[in-house]
């Protein structure tokens, strides 16, 4: 690990104060930025230590949500009783990820910062465009099993690697960050996240010293949330493909909400809505999810060794749809596929 | 270089010139010689560095030890003595939940903070109801132990000891009296719960088959001893 100054901030403006100077980076829960350090594949000079930040509360919003403490654990997070009650999708994805002692440490701003798990780029002696711009990408024509298949490019194919991340994206959530300046400002995800391009390594649109103070959750949707995650072993694994899902379903058995958002595939947590649409007012009928998926599908670009995650994707989707559907049919089915009270 | 101190074990240990680079389980290592704690992949994947921090399990090897003034510190050397083992370090020798032992003090500190997530009633990936998780059958304890690797595969006396303590302290599962089916979280697959929890023969959880028909999966569909995802004997326990 390469040698860096070290200053713990008092305060959020302090922090992002701290953060313009070059080549600093904030520190939290550390356990992806310790790990990268540790490779040399971020070598950064100094160190603003955000940890203690008065971030920590989940508190209500005016409009009927819940703001979240930038510095809230991940286990924090998913124990939370609203949480739990209110935006269960929320709870079962950041329980899908990690162990108990990363979600223990890791915190809800710096999951959404976490950094692909892509072979070549955690292999410091291999080209890798995302952290050697303009070096090439192995992973192309090269073990690609795990990467993304939507919003890549032909710089990189990297999949973003958190489960939490899918679930907020679902929910519509936002980051609220504080700049430099002073200035507070709400980003959406697809904001947050850019895609790849000719670009790999610039991987959000925050600016230097922009610090994510929260995280802000609109009011709870109705309907049967759940979180599938298809990984190579039963826990402590990341996604091959996950899906975040609100279904609500009505007394006629046609689909009143459906919202999807995808992990696993994307070079960001993936939604798309126009998928939604196809499905919406069906009643989940085969050739309607057929026809959803292909929309999905239809710009994936996938590549030899992780073709497989379209065969994948078209499963979870009707796997998910279908339980829905049967969820509702049967009022005895168990909270996790309960309708929000 | 700055000068910290940590408190660790209820004792205070003040460190000089300590370089930011080191992480928590290298000060506790090389600079206190409270070598209990042990570094097996050193990037947070193996948990054999486990410590508890203000109550919480964390990956010490992850952790730098600068940012820890304050906190309180607990290793595998505050947990228990020989001559006065905590319960679940005489679980682990009651046991035999271990061959060699390199894992045993990460897999005992986990443990230890478990218990008390457990009384919390924090949900898991496997829990069927978060608002009030089932507390806590054998695919509870493997999915709640998964940050703690062991090459030797001592995981069904792991699982053994660890369900030992919660019988003693109360915190048993509730669920396998009640025999209904459920519906499994993360994939919907009904299944038979008393037939799933066997507190004799404790088995590793793997994920139930999917309820979707493909031709190509037929066999699989059939029974999750099928499975070519089992990674488990179906009675490990019974090999003992």
């Amino acid at each position: 690990m390469k040698p860096f100054a070290y200053e713990r901030a008092a305060t959020p403006a302090q922090a992002a104060t701290l953060g313009q100077a070059d080549n600093t980076k904030f520190i939290a829960g550390g356990t992806n930025l310790l790990d990268l350090m540790k490779f040399e594949i971020e070598t950064p000079l100094s160190l603003v230590d955000i940890s203690r930040l008065d971030l920590v509360d989940i508190e209500p919003t005016a409009e009927g949500g819940l703001r979240i403490g930038a510095m809230v654990s991940n286990s924090d997070l998913a124990a939370h009783p609203e949480i739990r009650q209110h935006y269960p999708v929320l709870a079962r994805a950041i329980l899908a990820g990690a162990s108990g002692q990363l979600r223990n440490k890791a915190s809800t701003g710096g999951n959404f910062l976490q950094r692909t798990r892509c072979y070549y780029f955690y292999q410091p002696d291999s080209p890798c465009n995302k952290r050697e711009p303009g070096s090439g990408c192995p992973a192309i024509g090269g073990e690609h099993r795990e990467l993304a298949i939507l919003g890549t490019s032909e710089a990189c194919i990297a999949q973003h690697p958190s489960d939490m991340a899918v679930a907020m994206r679902l929910l519509d959530a936002e980051v609220e960050t504080l700049l430099p300046t002073g200035e507070s400002r709400r980003l959406t995800l697809d904001e947050l996240y850019c895609l790849p391009r000719a670009t790999p390594h610039i991987e959000t649109n925050l600016e230097e010293g922009e610090i994510i103070t929260h995280v802000i959750l609109p009011p709870p949707v109705a309907g049967m949330q759940t979180y599938d995650k298809v990984r190579d072993r039963a826990s402590y694994a990341f996604a091959l493909v996950s899906c975040a899902a609100i279904i609500d379903v009505d007394a006629s058995g046609k689909l009143n909400t459906v919202r999807l958002a995808f992990g696993g595939i994307g070079a960001r947590p993936w939604r798309d809505t126009a998928v939604e649409a196809l499905l919406m007012s069906s009643h989940g009928e085969m050739a309607a999810i057929q026809q959803a998926v292909d929309k999905l599908l239809i710009k994936a670009n996938p590549h030899p060794k992780n073709a497989f995650k379209l065969t994948l994707t078209r499963r979870l989707v009707t796997q998910v749809i279908q339980r829905a559907i049967k969820a509702a049919q049967d009022p005895q089915s168990p909270s996790f596929a309960a309708k929000d009270k | 270089m700055p000068n910290i101190t940590l408190s660790i074990n209820q004792q205070s240990y003040t460190l000089t010139d300590l370089d930011a680079r080191t992480s928590l389980l290298d000060v506790c290592r090389h600079h206190l010689n409270l070598t209990g704690s042990k570094k097996g992949c050193d990037h947070g994947q193996c948990g054999a560095c486990t410590m508890i921090v203000n109550g919480r399990r964390i990956n010490s090897c992850l952790s730098l030890a600068i940012m820890h003034e304050g906190d309180e510190i607990t290793t595998i050397e505050g947990i228990g003595e020989p001559s006065s083992l905590s319960d679940i370090q005489q679980a682990f020798v009651d046991n035999d939940a271990f061959q060699c032992g390199y894992c045993t003090p990460g897999q005992i500190c986990s443990a230890t903070a478990l218990f008390d997530e457990i009384e919390q009633r924090w949900p898991s990936h496997v829990s069927t109801n978060l608002t009030n998780p089932e507390l806590v059958d054998v695919q509870e304890i493997a999915e709640r132990m998964s940050g703690n690797i062991c090459r030797c595969s001592a995981y069904p006396n792991i699982i053994k000891a660890i369900q030992q303590v919660m019988d003693s302290r109360g915190l048993s599962n509730t669920l396998a009296s009640q025999g209904d089916t459920e519906i499994v979280a993360n994939t919907g697959a009904a299944v038979n719960t008393t037939a799933q929890i066997d507190k004799s023969t404790p088995q590793i959880w793997s994920p139930p088959p999917s309820n979707i028909h493909h031709p190509a999966a037929q066999n699989s569909n059939s029974s999750s001893n099928n499975n070519p995802n089992n990674t488990a004997p179906s009675s490990v326990g019974d090999a003992q």
